[in-house]
């Protein structure tokens, strides 16, 4: 082989790049965050499969309808009618942002900008405590 | 024909996953043994092809250039046109790796009457680039998947790449770039005749190939979209080499199209004309320095040949020289020893 004083060190470069996921996960990988389900409600307002998959979606469509369209009830697929609203609806079973939705969304790296406006339960809990105590 | 042949054959290649899932449910083989299976023919593959080419001998030295040669002081010389050593040609390199240098030279020709008549044509320049960082950048992006841990860099090229915020989730500049420059490729190879002439099938296929893997990449982000989470679960079994199907979730079929047809670009890489990502690297034309003039550069395969010198041939038949009255011509012979010994010690 004629240049192995370059080609060995680009073929070991060239592994290193397309094998960086195995180096950067070594000792890093743990057990896979779980989110916390809520305990008392077992039916979200579609498919368990549905909601894992386009959840966002469905919050899309609720904001156009509740916002754009001044519709706020929503069947679900059992035929239940729900009042659309984030802060009253979902967050009335999935009772924490952090432990809830952060926890996939911090793991997949995925960045909604639900709370940029709306205010998380435990914003409000925290705003509660601090008017009380100024009371 | 070759396009015909090249688009049924991605066609087969997205029915291969979409039946075996969704009708035989075959999840775990195409989800853990294929992508395995193809990952381990790329690396084997591309190393394989790296050696082979590295064996082969440079017989001469015959860099590419279009600048002035380093030769006087007082000449100016061009760096990157014309590399005098071996900083200048990582320049060079670099430049032509990372930007299409040569690419940007690119000239079209056409007829006009019985004129033949050359101008810039920089549009396949641009659609070059726009594909080629287009797919590193997903590519590099793809690695939020991967990573238990996701480095803040990750998050940054996220919010870079969805800067304009169309759409929900928002579209990424990096996937309209990547469309855009293989939609380009694509079309100039059906519309322009002189190209058309001189593509194959081995053409066609890749363009075919990664123009499924990007439309069924953006159509899983915006239109049937899969449980994230339950990728990236499996995505880190692959690379932590402790495979498992994710346990409680279902991940849409559209998934393993996407990672078969990816399986079977890594596969085909290392034997098609896409390995010119370590091809140029060994391009003789690009990687050697022009200095010709100032380096005696030695034919690897020259055979070592046996000489008989002009005094051992002296020496050899000094009888017959002397007896027919020829003069011998010692003293330069001598001299030449001496210098020999020199070179020696």
């Amino acid at each position: 082989m004629y240049n192995s004083d370059k080609v060995i060190p680009g073929i070991i470069i060239f592994i290193i790049f397309f094998t960086i996921p195995m180096w950067l996960n070594l000792g890093g990988a743990k057990a896979i965050p779980r989110p916390e389900l809520p305990k008392e409600e077992k039916n979200c307002v579609e498919s368990k499969e549905y909601m894992r998959a386009y959840h966002m979606k469905l919050l899309l469509k609720w904001r156009n309808m509740a916002i754009r369209e001044g519709k706020r009830t929503f069947v679900g697929a059992d035929g239940k009618t729900y009042l659309i609203s984030l802060q009253n609806t979902c967050m009335k079973c999935h009772k924490s942002n952090e432990k809830f939705c952060d926890r996939c969304h911090k793991f997949v790296a995925t960045h909604p900008d639900c709370w940029h406006c709306h205010i998380a339960p435990e914003e409000v809990a925290k705003l509660r405590r601090w008017q009380n105590g100024n009371r | 024909m070759n396009v015909g042949v090249s688009l049924l054959a991605v066609i087969a290649l997205i029915l291969i996953p979409w039946i075996g899932v969704s009708a035989l449910g075959l999840d775990s083989f195409f989800g853990i043994v294929i992508p395995y299976l193809a990952f381990f023919v790329f690396f084997i593959g591309l190393i394989y092809r790296i050696v082979q080419w590295a064996r082969v001998p440079q017989p001469f030295k015959i860099p590419s250039v279009c600048g002035q040669e380093k030769s006087l002081p007082w000449i100016k010389y061009s760096r990157l046109e014309s590399p005098a050593n071996t900083w200048e040609v990582v320049l060079r390199m670099f430049f032509e790796v990372v930007f299409f240098r040569s690419l940007f030279r690119n000239l079209r020709a056409d007829l006009q009457g019985r004129r033949l008549i050359y101008g810039s044509a920089k549009w396949l320049w641009f659609g070059a680039i726009l594909f080629h960082w287009g797919f590193f950048i997903v590519l590099i992006r793809h690695l939020r998947l991967f990573l238990y841990h996701v480095p803040s860099i990750l998050n940054y090229i996220d919010y870079v790449d969805s800067f304009f915020q169309i759409g929900f989730p928002p579209i990424y500049i990096t996937d309209l770039m990547i469309l855009g420059g293989l939609l380009f490729l694509l079309l100039r190879r059906l519309v322009d005749a002189k190209v058309s002439y001189i593509s194959h099938a081995s053409d066609y296929f890749p363009l075919f190939l990664i123009l499924g893997i990007v439309i069924s990449g953006i159509l899983m982000r915006h239109v049937y979209k899969v449980d994230v989470y339950g990728v990236k679960e499996l995505a880190i079994g692959l690379a932590t080499l402790h495979p498992a199907m994710p346990k409680d979730a279902h991940i849409g079929t559209i998934f393993f199209v996407h990672l078969f047809l990816v399986c079977t670009l890594a596969a085909y890489f290392p034997f098609s004309k896409l390995v010119h990502m370590v091809g140029v690297f060994f391009s003789p034309t690009r990687n050697l320095p022009n200095d010709n003039r100032m380096r005696r550069y030695v034919n690897p395969w020259d055979y070592p040949v046996k000489y008989h010198t002009f005094c051992e041939w002296q020496e050899h038949f000094k009888e017959q020289l002397q007896q027919a009255g020829f003069e011998l011509d010692e003293e330069w012979c001598k001299g030449q020893n001496v210098a020999k010994e020199n070179k020696a010690a």
